[in-house]
Parts: structure tokens; C-alpha cells; sequence
């Protein structure tokens, strides 16, 4: 069990929240124009590091907000969380990973 | 069904050798893929020219890990295929490796909770009797009597409906299988390398030409990648993606009882699956947790979960003490099936993908891989898990059978 910072409830344990997997995962601009390969890239494939990953969470037990979060997979330590919408490709200005 | 001793442990199991420069054959992972393709190589096509690379020690990654649950009873033709070869040459195993490995086929239940769990098991056991697969539907009755431990009373969250049994379906001593395989391979002139953690991959072109360790670059005709969890890691030093995400899952086990559960019994829908181990010990598993993780560990909350499942679904394990925690790391897909087969780069295969249930397909896969890297070319049984059904959309969605959701 570890702790998480919600961006709007603060400090909470693991279990009163979700997992969204892989954060910035923008659905595609235009879909039909993608080829099979790319379109199966943004289907089933996500990063999958050993080390600082930035994924999706969602206080389900709490705000019921999603927001994101930079995590090591290894450690499991959360270095921050911020807002953002998941159409962003990467993370607001100011956040470090 | 009565303990069974323990027999004399041989004085000697494999050789130790520092890596040699060059080999036809180097597998990254010795684990009980790594171990039994090696093994299926040396046996079944007379490749000895092998080393087995393994960062930590043999077999002490998911190999040491797991809770043993061996069945076939999956859904997909392509599936009941591979995890039937992989029941038969188990069932074989002991005397084709001259090894006593406690293979014991005590039978699988797989509950239903749910009027869709009842829907599917009786999908599943008639698309396993046309596979060959055995496989019964049993009501709550036979249930309790196929174990007598289980609650079957309507006063439970979720009340047992039925389930599915395969008889020929059983645990296995996994340790024992392991060194079982190691000893053969050793003998066979396979290299087994503990503490050799690869960094990288060299390449001619598209072509893999070896494979660079924390012990020197070692030259290798064929590179296979058996590494479980960490697959990832590897292939994105070897400039490709695999559609797998890691987490961890944990298991425990009780302190020592006396034998009072006779058969295997798993539940998807409360997330519980238990045996009691020959010497005693209740061996449980939960579902995964549910973020990416490589720690080796997983959440306290998890295991909380599936201990009140255990409790209400077995009312005497209430008073069982845990003995231990600990985590593998699994690596799952998106349509809980496995990846055996080529990669994108020449010379270069892959064995992954099995998530939770990767024990049961070690001699299966073992076999599948050996043919794939002795042939350049996947065995028919393989040839349906390649890394391209995710680009022609061919998967073999697994959810159903795979037991831990995830």
C-alpha cells in the first residue's frame, strides 16, 4: 500500500483509487488515416519501463477526478502528480520526471 | 490422499561454468521457459551449443514464485492445443527427465459465482470435450464433494453456482521442476550461466549477433528471450516494442496442516485460487495489482481481498496463520494470451506474454520455442501466438479462462 497526492483531496491511501495506465496517449487525429500498424500501436501497445513511468489515476473513492501521476515502477516512490487532460502528448510545462 | 516422502536429493545437479565467447544459441532467462527450451533443443533437434543466461539465480524469479496450478482447460482451439501438449509432456515429465517433480493430478475446480460465470463454464467445458480437453460441468453438490472444505451455503457474498473440473489437471513441486530441467539440459552440454544479466544485444543489420552481458559480450548464432516480467526491458534494448504491461502478482502461503484439501480450486469472480502443497502448506494466490510495477511486490490491500474471498469460500481457513508473502512480476497482454514466436529482428524470439499463468506451459512452450529457434520458423502449435496477431487483429482472447483477472 503506498500513498497517493490527489491534486484535489490531498494525501490518501492506494486502495481509494484507480489505475489508468499510461499517461498522454492521445487518441488519434485521424484514425481511418493510420495504417494497421499504427493503428494496433495505439491499440495495444504502451511503454512498459522499469523506472520513472507518468500514468493516469482516478480518486474513484474520493473526487472521482482523474489526473496524473510520475511513478517509479521499480520503487513504486510517486515523485508528483499534476492535472491534465489526456489528450495532452506530454506532460504541462514545469513538471519534471 | 496420503503425503508423499520426500525422495533422496542428488548430490550433484549442474555444472556452474564461467560463459564461453561464442554459441549457437544463447536464451536470456533461467526460469522455467529458459531451462526447458534448452532442454527441448539438446533432446529434440541435437542443439548443445547453448547457454542459458540468468541475471539472478536458476529459476528464483517467477519460477520460485508461482502457486503451481497446472490445467488445459482453456477456451480457444489455439489455446487448448498448446496448454494440452504442455498437460501432456507434464504428464510424462518425471520419467522422461528422471526426476521426481511431485506431479500431482488432483484435479481443477473453477468456480461460478455468477449467472454469467455458469454461462461461460459450460461454454468453456463443451469447447474443451471438442478440443480433447477433459473437462465437467459439476453442481454446487459435487462441488462439496470433490472438496468437502468448501462453503457451499447461500449465507457467502457470492454463493458457489457450479464449476468446472478437469481431473487431469494438478500441481507440480516447481522448484524441483526446475532443477529437473536444469540437470537434463547440463548433462546434455547446455551452459548454465547464474548471474549474467544481459545490457544489450549486438547486431548486424537486422540480424541479432549476440548478446552483451555484465560478464563480457558473448557471441550467439540465435538469441531467445525468455525473461517473463521483463521482457520489455530487453526488447526495448533490442529496438522493438512487445504490447505487454508488467505487474506484479503475490501469493502466500499458510503455515504447515495437516492434508484437508484434496483438489485445486480456483475462483475468477472472487479472485482466490488454493492448493495445499505436500507438505502441508495452503498455497493461495490473488489477482495482479493493478498499476504497472517491477518491484517484486505488490499492495497489503490486495491480499487483504482475497483473503476475505478464502475465508467466506473456506470457513476453516479462518483460523490459519500466513506464513508468507512475496510477488512475481507477470507480464500480460491484452488478450491474456502468450507471444511465441520470431521478432522483428533476424534471429531473435521471443517467449512471453504468459501473465499468471506461465508455469503450466513450461514444458509446452519449452517445446514450441526450441522448434521456433531450431527452425527459424514457429511450430504449429506457436504459430498462432505471434507478436503479429495484434496488427491483424487475429488475438485469442483469453480473459475468460485465464482465472486472475487482469
Amino acid at each position: 500500500m503506498f500513498y497517493i497526492d490527489c491534486p484535489h483531496c490531498g494525501r490518501r491511501p492506494e486502495d481509494e483509487f484507480a489505475y489508468g495506465g499510461q499517461a498522454h496517449v492521445a487518441y488519434p487525429a485521424d484514425p481511418s488515416a493510420l495504417s494497421d500498424q499504427e493503428w494496433a500501436q495505439y491499440l495495444f501497445y504502451r511503454d512498459n519501463p522499469k523506472g520513472s513511468y507518468r500514468e493516469r489515476w482516478v480518486h474513484s473513492a474520493g473526487c472521482r477526478k482523474w489526473f496524473n501521476a510520475v511513478r517509479d515502477t521499480h520503487t513504486y516512490e510517486i515523485s508528483s502528480t499534476y492535472l491534465g487532460a489526456p489528450e495532452l502528448t506530454d506532460a504541462p510545462e514545469g513538471v519534471t520526471t | 490422499m496420503g503425503q508423499r516422502e520426500l525422495p533422496e536429493h542428488p548430490s550433484f545437479l549442474w555444472h556452474n561454468p564461467d560463459p564461453k565467447p561464442s554459441y549457437d544459441v544463447v536464451i536470456v532467462g533461467g526460469g522455467g521457459h529458459g531451462l526447458a527450451t534448452a532442454y527441448y533443443l539438446a533432446k529434440n533437434h541435437g542443439i548443445t551449443n547453448v547457454a542459458v543466461l540468468e541475471r539472478g539465480w536458476l529459476a528464483g524469479g517467477n519460477m520460485a514464485r508461482n502457486t503451481t496450478i497446472i490445467r488445459s482447460n482453456y477456451l480457444w482451439d489455439e489455446s487448448a492445443a498448446i496448454y494440452e501438449h504442455s498437460l501432456k509432456l507434464w504428464e510424462g515429465l518425471e520419467e522422461d527427465l528422471g526426476y521426481d517433480i511431485f506431479f500431482s493430478q488432483r484435479g481443477v475446480l473453477n468456480l461460478a459465482h455468477t449467472l454469467q460465470d455458469v454461462r461461460d463454464s459450460v461454454r468453456r467445458v463443451e469447447a474443451n470435450r471438442l478440443n480433447g480437453v477433459d473437462a465437467e460441468w459439476v453442481t454446487p453438490e459435487q462441488v462439496k464433494e470433490l472438496c468437502p472444505i468448501i462453503n457451499i451455503g447461500q449465507d457467502i457474498r457470492y454463493p458457489v453456482m457450479g464449476g468446472t473440473y478437469q481431473p487431469r489437471a494438478g500441481i507440480a513441486k516447481h522448484d524441483w521442476v526446475a532443477w529437473a530441467y536444469a540437470r537434463r539440459a547440463s548433462e546434455l552440454g547446455v551452459d548454465l550461466i547464474q548471474n549474467c544479466e544481459v545490457t544489450g544485444f549486438t547486431m548486424d543489420g537486422d540480424r541479432v549477433t549476440g548478446v552483451r552481458t555484465n560478464r563480457g559480450d558473448i557471441k550467439a548464432g540465435r538469441v531467445a528471450l525468455a525473461a517473463a516480467g521483463h521482457t520489455s526491458t530487453l526488447t526495448e534494448m533490442a529496438g522493438f516494442r512487445v504490447p505487454i504491461q508488467s505487474h506484479p502478482l503475490q501469493a502466500l502461503v499458510s503455515e504447515l496442516h495437516e492434508i484437508i484439501h484434496p483438489t485445486v480450486v480456483m475462483s475468477n469472480h472472487v479472485h482466490v485460487y488454493v492448493s495445499q502443497a505436500h507438505k502441508g502448506e495452503l498455497v493461495m494466490g490473488a489477482g495482479v495489482d493493478t498499476y504497472n510495477g517491477y518491484g517484486q511486490r505488490g499492495s497489503f490491500h490486495v491480499i487483504e481481498h482475497q483473503m476475505s474471498a478464502a475465508v467466506e469460500l473456506f470457513p476453516a481457513f479462518a483460523r490459519a496463520h500466513l506464513l508468507r508473502t512475496w510477488g512475481g512480476i507477470v507480464d500480460v497482454t491484452l488478450d491474456a494470451s502468450p507471444i511465441v514466436g520470431l521478432t522483428p529482428v533476424e534471429g531473435m524470439y521471443i517467449d512471453c506474454g504468459w501473465g499468471t499463468g506461465g508455469f503450466k506451459a513450461v514444458p509446452g512452450a519449452g517445446f514450441a520455442l526450441a522448434h521456433t529457434i531450431a527452425h527459424d520458423e514457429p511450430h504449429d502449435l506457436n504459430r498462432p501466438f505471434a507478436l503479429d496477431r495484434f496488427v491483424t487483429g487475429a488475438l485469442i482472447d483469453e480473459h475468460g479462462a485465464a482465472a486472475v483477472a487482469h
